[in-house]
C-alpha cells in the first residue's frame, strides 16, 4: 500500500500550492487528480492576475500554474494523474482509479482542494447542444484551441462571464451579448470595459426566456426582470447565435468532505453548503484539510494562499516546523489573504470566511 | 426604460466617474504632452501599475486597494503603465492643435500595421472616429500585450480608447 | 478563372489545417498553434481530422459537430456542457463502448465513434 505524509487531492492552484509548501519544509507529498493534466482552473486563466507583488500580480494565470509545476518537480512532489479519488475512509486511507485499477494511499494528513464545478440554468432549451458552461468554454478555447461556436451570447456579468468573453474574442469568436439578471454587473467594472469597447453590449435585468433550435442553438430570446426577479411581457429581444455560455455561479465540489464526515456550515456568498475549518485550513476532522474553492468560491489567487496555509499547517502538525517559523509563515501567508479580501469587492468574502472559521465554535 | 450611467451598470465609467478619480490628468497638462490616463474607478487590491512606473509617477500605496493617483508632473507619457495593468485600464494621451494621440492596450489578433488607417472607438465600442495608427508596440516585458497608438482628430480626445477590432482571415 | 484562383490557396489551407475556422490558429497570447493534425478518426461513418491526445470532443466540435448523443425517452440531442468530465452530457460510443464521456478521452488515430442513442449498447460500430 502506497504511503504518504500528506495526500492533496487535487492538482489546480490550491492543490499546487499547498504541495510546493509542504516539500519545502521536507514533507513527503503525494498529490491526486483525475485529469490528464494537471494545473485545475489555473492554466486556462490566460489574463493577467491582480494583487499586488506577492500575490503575483501582472502575469498570466498559465505562467504562474508553469511556475508551481516546476516547483513540484524541483521539490520531488509526486504528482500522479488520472487518479479519481472516490473514498476517503478511516484511519485516512484513500482509495482511487487510475486507469481502470484501484489502488490505495495512506496519509498522515490529507488536503481537499478538489475546486468547484459550474451552476446550470433552466430555461426552455437550455438542453440544445451549444448551451454550456462559461468554463466549459475557456477550457475549449484556451487548452485545445477549439471555439465551440462562432456567435456567442454570455449569461452572467461576474467575473467568469466577463472574463470568457473578452478570451472568447481573443480567439476569434464573437460575443454578440452579455446579459444580467441583476439590476448590476457583478464582476470588476475593469473586465466589463474591456468588452464594452470591443462592442459587446451588456444588458443588466435581463435573463433567457428561451433558446431556439431544431438540434442546436439558433436564436436566443431574451426578456427583461422587474424588481421582483420577474419576466416582464413585452420586452423581449431576439439574438442570433450559435452558442450559450452559462456563467451563473459555482458550486463547491465537496463529496469528499461530506464521505469523511466533516462538518458544513451554510453560507450562500461562499456557495452554499461549505465545509468548516479553522484558521490551519483543518477541517472538524482530525488530520483532514481544505484549500481552495472546496471551501467557498473566491478566485486563484487566494486559492493558493489557502494552499500553502494548508501546506504549512500540515508540515508543522508533522514536525517539519517549530510553532515559532510556522506561525511567522501563517501570519505571512494571513496578510496576503487579508489583502485579497478588500474593498467593495472583496469585503463580502472576508466577513464570509470569518463566519466560516467561527462556525467551528457554534458547533455542538 | 433609460439605462443608468455608471460603470456598474453599463459597464464603463461615465464622465462623472472620471472626474472623481485621481488617476486622470488635467487639460492643461494633456496640452504639453504626452500623460497617462489611469482609468480605474473602483476599488479592488492591485498595484502592478505603482510598480511598473519608472518615474514614480503612480502612487496606491496602502491598502492596495487605494485608487491610484497620477503626479502629473512627474509622468512623462513613456506608457510603461499601460501594459502594466491588469485590468487593461491605463491609456496614454495627448494633444497638438488638431491632432490628437491616444495609446491604448491591444490583446487581439491579428494586429493592425503602422500606418493604417482604422475606426477608432469609445469606451462603449461605439465607432467614432477613423484614425491612423503611428505605432504598435510589442515587448516581451509587456507579455504579448501589443500598446498601439492612434492619431485622432482632437476633439475626440476624451473619447477615444481603442480600435475597432479587425477581420481574422487567413493571415 | 482568376476567381477559382484565388480561392485555391484558401481551400487548400483550410483543408491542410483541419478545414475549419473553428480551430483557433493564432492567438494573441498562446502563440501560433504548433501540433500536427496526425490522426483520423470516424464519426459516425465520416471521417475527420484530428490531434493525436486531444479530446474526442474538441475534434468534434472543431469539425462543427455538436450533437453527440440522443436521450433515451425522447430522442433529444445533446452536447458538450461542463467539457471536464463531471457532467456526462457529452458521452459517445467510442469503439464500441458506449458511455464514453468525449470530453476528457484522448484521441486516438482510427477511433471509431457513433452518436450514442440512449443509453448505448456494447459492442455498437454503427448506430
Amino acid at each position: 500500500m502506497k504511503r504518504a505524509d500528506i495526500a492533496v487531492i487535487g492538482a489546480g492552484p490550491a492543490g499546487l500550492s499547498c504541495a510546493v509548501e509542504a516539500a519545502k519544509a521536507g514533507a513527503k507529498v503525494v498529490v491526486l487528480d483525475e485529469n490528464l493534466k494537471p494545473g485545475g482552473q489555473l492554466f486556462k486563466q490566460i489574463h493577467k492576475f491582480f494583487g499586488s507583488r506577492e500575490h503575483r500580480a501582472g502575469t498570466r494565470g498559465f505562467r504562474i500554474g508553469q511556475q508551481l509545476l516546476e516547483e513540484t518537480e524541483k521539490l520531488g512532489v509526486e504528482v500522479v494523474l488520472d487518479a479519481a479519488v472516490y473514498g476517503i475512509y478511516e484511519d485516512r486511507l484513500i482509495a482511487y482509479i487510475t486507469n481502470g485499477k484501484d489502488h490505495t494511499l495512506k496519509a498522515e494528513k490529507i488536503v481537499l482542494a478538489t475546486g468547484a464545478s459550474e451552476n446550470a440554468l433552466a430555461f426552455p432549451g437550455c438542453t440544445l447542444p451549444g448551451v454550456m458552461g462559461a468554463g466549459a468554454a475557456q477550457t475549449m478555447i484556451n487548452v485545445n484551441r477549439v471555439l465551440p461556436g462562432e456567435k456567442i451570447l454570455m449569461v452572467g456579468s461576474g467575473n467568469v462571464g466577463l472574463i470568457v468573453s473578452y478570451q472568447l474574442m481573443q480567439a476569434g469568436a464573437d460575443v454578440v451579448a452579455l446579459i444580467e439578471a441583476a439590476p448590476k454587473i457583478g464582476g470588476y467594472g475593469v473586465h466589463a470595459s474591456k468588452i464594452r469597447r470591443a462592442g459587446v453590449p451588456i444588458h443588466v435585468s435581463t435573463t433567457i426566456k428561451e433558446i431556439i433550435g431544431e438540434e442546436k442553438v439558433e436564436e436566443v430570446v431574451t426578456i427583461e426582470l422587474d424588481r421582483n426577479w420577474q419576466q416582464i411581457p413585452g420586452t423581449e429581444k431576439n439574438f442570433e447565435a450559435d452558442t450559450v455560455c452559462l456563467a451563473v455561479g459555482l458550486s463547491p465540489l465537496t463529496e469528499l468532505a461530506w464521505m469523511a464526515g466533516c462538518e458544513f456550515v451554510y453560507i450562500p456568498p461562499l456557495g452554499g453548503q461549505v465545509p468548516i475549518h479553522d484558521r490551519n485550513m483543518e477541517t472538524t476532522l482530525e488530520g483532514v484539510y481544505v484549500a481552495g474553492d472546496i471551501t467557498g468560491v473566491e478566485e486563484a489567487s487566494s486559492a493558493m494562499e489557502e494552499g500553502r496555509l494548508a501546506g504549512v499547517a500540515c508540515a508543522e502538525s508533522l514536525g517539519y516546523y517549530d510553532k515559532i517559523k510556522a506561525l511567522e509563515l501563517k501570519n505571512e501567508i494571513w496578510n496576503r489573504l487579508d489583502a485579497l479580501r478588500t474593498g467593495p469587492f472583496g469585503e463580502g468574502r472576508f466577513q464570509a470566511k470569518l463566519k466560516q472559521v467561527n462556525a467551528r465554535g457554534q458547533l455542538v | 426604460m433609460t439605462e443608468q450611467q455608471g460603470i456598474i451598470y453599463q459597464g464603463f465609467p461615465s464622465k462623472e466617474e472620471l472626474l472623481k478619480i485621481p488617476g486622470v490628468p488635467s487639460k492643461e497638462r494633456i496640452k504639453k504632452g504626452p500623460v497617462a490616463c489611469i482609468e480605474c474607478v473602483q476599488e479592488i487590491p492591485c498595484n502592478p501599475c505603482e510598480e511598473a512606473c519608472p518615474y514614480g509617477a503612480i502612487s496606491v500605496g496602502k491598502p492596495i486597494t487605494n485608487l491610484p493617483v497620477l503626479d502629473e508632473e512627474k509622468c512623462i507619457g513613456c506608457g510603461t503603465c499601460i501594459a502594466a495593468c491588469p485590468g487593461l485600464a491605463i491609456f496614454v494621451v495627448s494633444v497638438s492643435g488638431e491632432k490628437a494621440e491616444v495609446s491604448f492596450p491591444f490583446e487581439y489578433y491579428p494586429l493592425p500595421n503602422k500606418g493604417d488607417e482604422v475606426w477608432c472607438v469609445d469606451r462603449a465600442g461605439k465607432q467614432v472616429t477613423r484614425g491612423k495608427v503611428l505605432r504598435i508596440i510589442k515587448s516581451p516585458k509587456y507579455d504579448a500585450t501589443a500598446v498601439i497608438t492612434v492619431e485622432i482628430p482632437a476633439e475626440y480626445l476624451d473619447n477615444v480608447r481603442s480600435i475597432k477590432r479587425l477581420e481574422r482571415g487567413n493571415k | 478563372m482568376v476567381r477559382y484562383f484565388k480561392l485555391m490557396p484558401k481551400m487548400l489551407f483550410e483543408t491542410r489545417i483541419g478545414g475549419r475556422k473553428l480551430r483557433v490558429i493564432h492567438h494573441p497570447i498562446l502563440g501560433d498553434e504548433t501540433r500536427q493534425f496526425n490522426a483520423k478518426i470516424t464519426v459516425d461513418g465520416k471521417e475527420i481530422p484530428a490531434i493525436e491526445g486531444e479530446p474526442i470532443a474538441a475534434a468534434l466540435l472543431a469539425a462543427g459537430i455538436k450533437k453527440f448523443r440522443e436521450t433515451q425517452k425522447y430522442h433529444k440531442p445533446r452536447g458538450i456542457f461542463c467539457a471536464i468530465g463531471r457532467c456526462t452530457d457529452c458521452v459517445m460510443t467510442v469503439d464500441g463502448v458506449p458511455n464514453v464521456r468525449t470530453c476528457v478521452t484522448p484521441v486516438r488515430d482510427g477511433m471509431i465513434i457513433n452518436t450514442q442513442k440512449g443509453l448505448g449498447k456494447w459492442g455498437d460500430q454503427q448506430s
